[in-house]
């Protein structure tokens, strides 16, 4: 098939695919539906609430499924090794800005197992590669929720606080950062700290360098040195100027503790990669192991750098009931070898041409 | 270039004048017609007048790079936007408000009438307290007065419609004032120019 036929995401797949393959990870395809209880468990892991479902005929309550990290870690074992898949799927969920459910086509990867700052590098840089397979002009934005978790653990002033400010540090608002501080009553010292998480985005070594002081110590300096050690890492490779710290990255972090990361690409308005380290989502499902990963939304990239189409078809064979089959028949196979695309037609009017054949009224 | 989605109307023109202030003029906006986009080429800005409820969504798709918007607006739709900058103008309340002679015994259902469904249940939910939200698009102040609804929640600015309609304003939910929002996708590429917009702009407050 040439490359030609393929839609935009099409062809972005199976670069992406081709590139996830060459680091070892395989392909995993899953099955379109999947028992209710495991997204219901789960239910704060999933991006919205909406689930689609439906009675098997065996009247279990199946659904069609809203995500692919769930349905990969549900049948892993633990132990030693890693598993390292890639897929290429569709998911159905509530979109945020319709509300409505929307099929969403996704291509990710995830590493599964005995996870080590190599693999953890190997992820955000593959996401990179990922982003940079769409567009040279991309952006990928880190976070260390490690850091932000330890901060909030300090301030200690419980979940409502926590769930509120989460959202104003993804919002990047540092006034109302401020004013939430002042109504939780939070000293004046640990709101300079939450000021700084969400002032401190851009290239990697500013933004860190302006986040030193709030990691002094602690599980807060933990985290700190593990996104050091990966910027360490990732400084050294082709991507080094695409890469920010960024905190108004969030995920939720009953799942997610450690780094998260969200790809942009110059020209399309929202984020079409997003992906972290969700060990924490592991625990949750009794498991031992750790895990990383991130999807591609392909249906966002659909339109992007896709050249609108002038005409459906080469050459439009215009016939009519007088016109004799054979001879239409045999125009049609000539320019089909000839290599145009050809539709046989009673009128002109039904599709855009570049050329016409002419057959009606019983010319040859 | 930075994309601006401005609202129609009076506060819109307010804010225009302030950027124009920050150095952003665009002097076409002020000629008498009904374009809808102006441009500025020299000073690299481009406007468009939105209807204010819509600034979100352009700003939310990427349409325009920044944009001024209510806090009600905000917190009605929640859009996945970065709100870096409290205009301190426009200042308004969502507040309740019902019958001056009303009052909640909490026995029955509460009926709500309002634009704002999500702020309404959100107060409420966390009140936990029962509502039957009605959902209107205009003239809410009638709702209590033909007996539609027990309550309103809507925006209160100096109180004269409610007054002149014997209503009051009984809870006050949050406060409202002017935002200066981003996309947030814009924001990595555009993100000195946007930094350098903020900050002439809160110069200016």
């Amino acid at each position: 098939m040439s490359q030609t036929m393929l839609k935009q995401e099409e062809k972005i797949a199976l670069a992406l695919r081709s590139l996830y393959a060459k680091y070892g990870y395989i392909s995993y395809k899953m099955s379109k539906f999947e028992e209710y209880d495991l997204y219901v468990e789960n239910k704060d892991f999933l991006v919205g609430d909406g689930v689609i479902t439906f009675n098997d005929t065996n009247g279990k309550l199946l659904a069609l499924k809203p995500d692919v990290t769930l349905s990969i870690l549900k049948n892993g074992v633990d132990g030693e090794g890693k598993r390292k898949v890639c897929y290429n799927e569709n998911v159905y969920r509530i979109s945020d800005k319709t509300k409505q459910f929307k099929e969403i086509v996704q291509v990710g990867l995830e590493c599964v197992g005995d996870i080590d700052e190599y693999d953890v590098f190997e992820t955000v840089y593959l996401a990179a590669g990922s982003l940079a397979t769409v567009s040279s002009a991309f952006v990928l934005d880190i976070s260390h929720l490690g850091i932000v978790s330890a901060v909030l653990n300090e301030i200690g002033c419980g979940e409502l606080f926590s769930r509120e400010i989460m959202r104003k540090i993804a919002e990047k608002n540092l006034h109302e950062t401020e004013s939430l501080c002042e109504k939780y009553g939070v000293s004046k010292e640990n709101t300079q700290k939450l000021l700084t998480i969400v002032s401190a985005y851009g290239a990697p070594e500013t933004a860190l360098e302006k986040l030193a002081p709030v990691c002094k110590d602690g599980d807060a300096k933990k985290a700190y040195d593990s996104l050091l050690a990966l910027w360490d890492l990732l400084k050294a490779t082709e991507y080094a100027d695409n890469i920010r710290v960024d905190f108004s990255v969030v995920n939720d972090m009953n799942y997610y503790d450690d780094i998260v990361f969200k790809g942009f690409v110059d020209g399309i308005g929202e984020g079409v990669l997003s992906g972290g380290r969700y060990d924490k989502l592991l625990a949750k499902m009794g498991r031992s192991s750790g895990g990383i990963g991130f999807a591609v939304y392909l249906d966002i990239l659909e339109s992007f750098g896709a050249q609108k189409r002038e005409t459906d078809v080469d050459t439009l064979v215009l016939y009519d009931d007088s016109t004799d089959k054979a001879s239409l028949i045999k125009t049609v196979q000539a320019l089909v070898n000839d290599g145009a695309s050809v539709s046989a037609q009673k009128t002109k009017n039904a599709l855009r041409y570049r050329n016409i054949v002419d057959l009606t009224g019983g010319k040859v | 270039m930075i994309n601006i989605a401005l609202p129609k109307g009076r506060l819109g023109e307010k804010i225009y004048l302030a950027f124009e202030k920050a150095g952003y003029e665009c002097p076409s906006i002020k000629e008498n017609n009904r374009k809808l986009i102006f441009e500025n080429a020299e000073k690299g800005v481009r406007y468009f007048w939105v209807k204010p409820s819509d600034v979100s969504i352009y700003v939310e798709r990427g349409v325009a790079d920044v944009g001024v918007c209510g806090k009600d607006i905000l917190a009605e739709y929640s859009p996945d936007v970065y709100e870096l900058l409290d205009l301190k103008t426009g200042i308004c309340k969502m507040a309740v408000a019902a019958k001056k002679d009303w009052y909640d015994d909490g026995q029955t259902t509460l009926k709500v009438a309002t634009k704002f469904v999500n702020c309404a249940k959100a107060y409420y939910a966390s009140k936990c307290r029962d509502i039957d939200v009605i959902k209107l698009n205009g003239s809410i102040e009638i709702a209590p007065i033909l007996g539609l609804s027990d309550v309103i929640v809507d925006i209160v600015e100096t109180g004269t419609t409610l007054k002149e309609n014997d209503l009051e304003v009984k809870e006050t939910i949050f406060p409202i004032s002017a935002r200066l929002i981003a996309n947030k996708a814009s924001f990595k590429f555009k993100t000195s120019e946007i930094e350098t917009l903020e900050a002439k702009v809160k110069s200016l407050l």
